[in-house]
């Protein structure tokens, strides 16, 4: 395969995930500013550092109002990372790959492109947000559906999966570091309804709040919830999960080229770190220590996929 | 004619339906108009959906555009197609022979057949290529052949397209349309496939490797990327091939070869389908500003290390100045009279024939002799006084850019129209491929059509459409 060809195959599975941990991070943003006006003002604030376009939206924008974010977040296009911006770079790396892809993918992320430009055409009033954003979920489910049912298991796929989990680990860290402050075991603060709004929102933002009820019945409290995020392997969007998903796409890899990539050791070193974990320690450690170093380990992978697998050069 | 005339129906004659058209004709008359309607509406959101657009130069917004779809097909007897076909096989071994001549002993000019100051002056002759011979003597691995059609036997070729002509992937998508929407259709009516074409050029382009490749020839296909109009048709051509689509950033010289960045390392290519212009092929050679070519390339070529194809410097043959020669350059190289007529062409940069031009400048179509996809041409009959004025001007200040055609009655095939079928205005662009072992020319080809009513430009960029084209079996 070519090195351009595995580079837009991860980054086109990069963005497209992109654009729907930004659907979830809204739909969890506006569902505080619906249910509790005080506190949607840092609630918007915190999405946007979540969704790591702070200066961004700081050079056009003063205050975090619920229609100024919402706008920015799905159809900005001076935002890179806009729903908007994605899907078009999601599809723009489509069109470049078009040779790697089952008729299923390219057709789903071309009508995904169609129907988004289409829905975000206008700013989007507050009656409309949901069917949106489901809109926005929908379209994701239809692409992955697609890969899943139609593509070879072979490394065009890898190099999909490993942007799908690459990004997705990125979002979950962020979503725990910027919050990190509400998952720590700090008694005056359990059980207060501050606590409680905190939690509901880190859940929402990664479609957990219902999974994590069945995972761990009544231990509501905020190491229960940090140790889903970081350590359960069970749950889709934890660190774990993604960081196993990595390594694993990368043995693939590495089984197919008959060479061990660097990327591949890194992986490892860093799955290393979240097995055999329990989240007392971490919290030893530092949470915020702790998934700083996280995001970065992460970054520094991406980066040296792109070298061992020659995306550019 | 300024004065009202009648164009050959491809389908309807004075007597009645032609013969080609009887059997489509019976079953169009048990059809439904609403239910085409509704086909024709869901053929679009098919093209749309699977993104067979093309790109527009110069409209930033909504750069993505579709051409036009008439689900009407084109119909040609097996009789007429196998006189065309032999027409075109002449034409094509003319031109190779021809650009070889040119590039090595020059044997025309010194019959005095062609001035030679046709080609010396000629922007598009490569001094690279001369005294070179390109693997198997092939220089036009892809040939797309513009034929209009006056009377029941009149043919005549409009251009030769001998560079990189392009519309391929409509005429394979338009087939494929036509069956998943009318299945019935083929089942009563046997037509001859298109659809072997990309395995066919594969094998072509994989015979025309150079002599030095061992093992199966590897080819890829080059495109400037992603934003060029025909990228749509770049990347169908490589996946229909099973061959890899490059650009020019995936590739550099190695080793004295071509080879392609993989994700394991470099891959020597053997054979190049290049959809970059030569301008911008190789910028140690070339435009030294391209970012689309591959520095080296034009060395590694000249080395008999990878066939390009279509080779550089085709654009010689298809100039159209060169055009006004074609009978005598077929006659040159085959001994045998053109099987195919040309259009009576005028060179302007003939003193008397200037005059003669601008005389009846609304009588005639005037084209660049370098213009390509209807840029820079007059339509005479078309054009209102200023327009003609302002293009008078231009003629006068560089008569040798230009040549005239006087306007051709081309014929019509019926398009399908709310109210039924109505007559447009039809051209025809076969694609031959070549290579050492032989020409394969695919049964049909693409047919361009006018939608406007009464208009004679069928260029897409221009408000043209498409139809699939039909070669009956005999």
């Amino acid at each position: 395969m070519l090195g351009k060809t595995a580079g837009g195959l991860y980054w086109m599975f990069r963005f497209l995930e992109r654009a729907e941990n930004s659907a979830r991070l809204i739909e969890a943003g506006f569902r505080i500013a619906l249910t509790r006006s005080t506190d949607a003002e840092a609630e918007w604030k915190s999405v946007i550092v979540t969704s790591a376009s702070q200066s961004a939206y700081d050079a056009q924008h003063t205050g975090y109002n619920s229609a100024q974010v919402v706008d920015f977040l799905l159809r900005e296009p001076g935002n890179p990372s806009s729903v908007l911006s994605v899907i078009k770079s999601a599809r723009d790396n489509a069109r470049l790959v078009r040779t790697a892809l089952t008729t299923e993918v390219w057709v789903a992320v071309n009508e995904t492109w169609m129907q988004l430009t289409q829905v975000l055409k206008d700013p989007i009033p507050e009656t409309e947000l949901p069917a949106v954003l489901a809109t926005i979920r929908q379209h994701s489910a239809l692409v992955r559906g697609a890969l899943h049912g139609t593509m070879l298991r072979n490394d065009i796929y890898d190099f999909c999966r490993l942007g799908t989990f690459v990004e997705r680990m990125d979002s979950t860290a962020r979503i725990i570091d910027v919050k990190y402050f509400s998952l720590l075991p700090s008694p005056s603060f359990v059980g207060s309804r501050l606590d409680n709004v905190q939690w509901e929102t880190i859940l929402r933002s990664v479609s957990a709040h219902r999974s994590f009820r069945w995972a761990v019945e009544d231990d509501f409290t905020a190491p229960a919830i940090a140790d889903f995020l970081i350590l359960d392997r069970r749950m889709p969007r934890s660190l774990s999960f993604c960081a196993s998903q990595i390594l694993a796409n990368l043995e693939y890899l590495s089984e197919d080229c008959g060479k061990r990539a660097i990327s591949h050791d890194m992986a490892e070193a860093l799955l290393q770190r979240l097995k055999d974990r329990d989240i007392t320690s971490i919290f030893e450690e530092g949470l915020h220590e702790f998934v700083a170093n996280i995001i970065r380990d992460t970054a520094q992978i991406g980066q040296q996929i792109e070298l061992d697998y020659r995306f550019l050069s | 004619m300024n004065t009202p005339q009648s164009y050959f129906s491809e389908m309807q004659s004075d007597t009645g339906v032609r013969s080609p058209y009887a059997a489509y004709d019976t079953w169009f008359a048990g059809q439904d108009n609403k239910r085409l309607t509704k086909k024709s509406a869901e053929a679009e959101a098919f093209f749309r959906r699977t993104g067979i657009t093309f790109n527009v130069y110069g409209q930033s917004d909504a750069e993505e555009r579709l051409i036009p779809f008439d689900l009407v097909p084109r119909i040609v007897s097996s009789g007429e197609w196998s006189k065309l076909s032999k027409g075109i096989d002449q034409r094509v071994h003319a031109i190779n022979a021809f650009l070889h001549d040119i590039y090595n002993r020059q044997e025309i000019l010194r019959a005095g057949i062609i001035p030679t100051g046709l080609i010396a002056q000629n922007d598009a002759l490569l001094p690279q290529m001369m005294d070179f011979s390109p693997p198997g003597d092939v220089y036009t691995h892809i040939v797309g052949t513009d034929i209009v059609r006056t009377a029941e036997s009149d043919f005549f070729v409009l251009e030769d397209n001998a560079r990189t002509p392009s519309g391929v992937s409509y005429m394979l998508e338009n087939r494929e349309t036509m069956l998943q929407m009318f299945p019935e259709l083929f089942s009563n009516i046997k037509v001859q496939p298109v659809s072997d074409y990309p395995k066919n050029l594969r094998r072509s382009l994989e015979a025309s490797a150079p002599a030095s490749c061992e093992g199966r020839p590897c080819v890829a296909v080059l495109t400037p990327g992603i934003h060029n109009s025909a990228y749509y048709e770049h990347s169908f051509l490589a996946d229909q091939m099973g061959v890899e689509l490059v650009e020019g950033h995936d590739l550099r010289v190695v080793d004295g070869h071509i080879a392609m960045r993989t994700t394991r390392g470099y891959k020597v290519i053997d054979v190049l389908y290049r959809r970059v212009d030569d301008e911008y092929l190789d910028p140690l050679t070339f435009n030294p500003n391209s970012m689309l070519g591959v520095p080296g390339i034009m060395d590694v070529y000249r080395a008999g290390n990878i066939t390009i194809a279509n080779a550089p410097g085709t654009g010689v043959a298809d100039d159209k100045a060169i055009y006004s020669y074609m009978p005598e350059i077929v006659e040159f190289y085959t001994g045998e009279r053109a099987i195919l007529k040309n259009v009576e062409t005028h060179r302007c940069s003939e003193p008397q024939t200037l005059k003669y031009v601008l005389d009846n400048l609304a009588d005639l179509v005037v084209k660049e002799v370098h213009g390509s996809g209807g840029y820079g041409m007059l339509v005479g009959p078309a054009a209102n006084k200023r327009e003609l004025a302002e293009f008078a001007l231009k003629l006068k200040a560089n008569p040798a850019n230009y040549i005239a055609q006087p306007t051709l009655a081309l014929s019509t095939v019926p398009i399908f129209t709310k109210k039924g079928l109505a007559p447009r205005h039809v051209d025809l662009r076969p694609f031959a491929l070549v290579s050492p072992k032989g020409v394969n020319i695919t049964p049909g080809g693409l047919t361009r059509v006018a939608l406007k009513e009464g208009s004679l430009v069928v260029n897409s960029s221009q408000g043209g459409g498409t139809k699939d084209t039909w070669v009956l079996e005999d």
